[in-house]
């Protein structure tokens, strides 16, 4: 298992300048603005299981350019529905990552379903292009080299430990200035 | 009479709306079909509404239009979104909503009466600027509505009952 900070640290090195980051409510919104602040994150501070609905949005829209969906397991059982959508449309340019840490950890650490259903078979049965289910550091690196070098849609869930750590502030902009620049660095301008 | 399909689309490209995303309703009737056929609309099928609001916000990011095309039963699965994403990041987007049970009871089956009955209320109480289309004024209700979106930067409906468009 991977501490959810440090897989987001791992994904991050892989995201270009120009690439752009969708991330879902609570605590992995707030790992993310306080690994890595930048333009190109549209943090979503509410609507929990938007995120993958809106990155393919922005992926249809923007398909030269790289997006990154980052959320937890609860999100992604919220809108499971999603997710055969995403492989119907086949964005390419999409890397849809899930970190699976069993549980909600944002309101508390209550437990979700996914100790005993697999997530990364959801994906593969609903068609996405390439699914990865990984567990540690080394797995998650070959798979995001994987999805730099191969078409997507991308499919990895990470195996996630809960590891509170003190000091992750709340996201400081207010949801329209996050509006403004995202769409500076999506629309290209 | 009623509002002729392609007459309907022309309008919305004409204002700059190409990318829908929803899920149909009979009050269509052949515009769904007619948008499905429009190679200049592209169209992605969400599997719920909530779904469909995600997908056509991204329009607003790439200084494009979106739309959402909904049966107002619905409206519900809308809320979420709308109040802790679109109406807090003021992204605008165009809902254009099947009006079943206009009127409430005795019109249209049970499970359209409640909501029927209740469907620009509950826009109107989450502050959603509301008109509704009329079968011989289209550019009346739909430029008021554009107005409003744009200049309160938040998503807007536009009603459709049954028999308006053909």
């Amino acid at each position: 298992m991977i501490e959810r900070y440090k897989a987001i640290e791992k994904v991050l090195e892989y995201v270009g300048d120009n690439d752009l980051v969708i991330s879902t409510t609570g605590m992995i919104s707030r790992e993310l603005f306080t690994i890595q602040d930048r333009p190109g994150n549209l943090y979503m501070i509410g609507s929990m299981g938007l995120a993958s609905s809106l990155g393919l949005g922005v992926c249809l829209m923007q398909p030269k350019k790289r997006v990154f969906v980052i959320e937890g397991d609860g999100s992604a059982l919220m809108s499971l529905g999603t997710l055969p959508l995403i492989a119907a449309e086949t964005p390419s340019n999409l890397t849809h990552v899930i970190l699976d840490n069993e549980a909600y950890e944002s309101t508390g650490g209550q437990p979700t379903i996914s100790s005993d259903i697999s997530i990364a078979a959801i994906g593969s049965a609903s068609g996405y292009r390439n699914v990865a289910s990984v567990k540690d550091t080394a797995g998650l690196d070959g798979a995001l080299r994987d999805a730099a070098a191969m078409d997507g849609p991308w499919f990895i869930v990470v195996k996630s430990s809960i590891v509170h750590r003190e000091g992750i502030p709340r996201v400081t902009h207010t949801p329209v200035e996050l509006r403004d620049r995202f769409k500076s660095q999506a629309s290209g301008h | 009479m009623p509002i002729d399909a392609e007459q309907f689309w022309g309008a919305l490209k004409a204002r700059g709306y190409d990318f829908f995303a929803g899920v149909p309703d009979s009050t269509f009737g052949a515009a769904y079909k007619s948008m499905l056929d429009d190679p200049d609309i592209r169209f992605v099928p969400a599997v719920r509404e909530d779904v469909a609001l995600g997908v056509a916000s991204a329009a607003y990011f790439s200084e494009r239009k979106g739309g959402v095309i909904m049966q107002n039963s619905g409206i519900g699965n809308v809320v979420n979104p709308l109040t802790s994403f679109n109406l807090i990041y003021k992204v605008p987007v165009l809902l254009i909503v099947g009006w079943r049970g206009y009127g409430g009871p005795p019109n249209d089956a049970p499970e359209h009466w409640v909501m029927g009955a209740k469907s620009t209320d509950m826009f109107e109480l989450l502050g959603i600027p509301c008109e509704v289309l009329e079968p011989d004024d289209l550019e009346g209700p739909l430029d008021r509505l554009l107005s409003k979106i744009n200049d309160l930067q938040v998503p807007g409906a536009l009603m459709v009952r049954a028999g308006v468009l053909e």
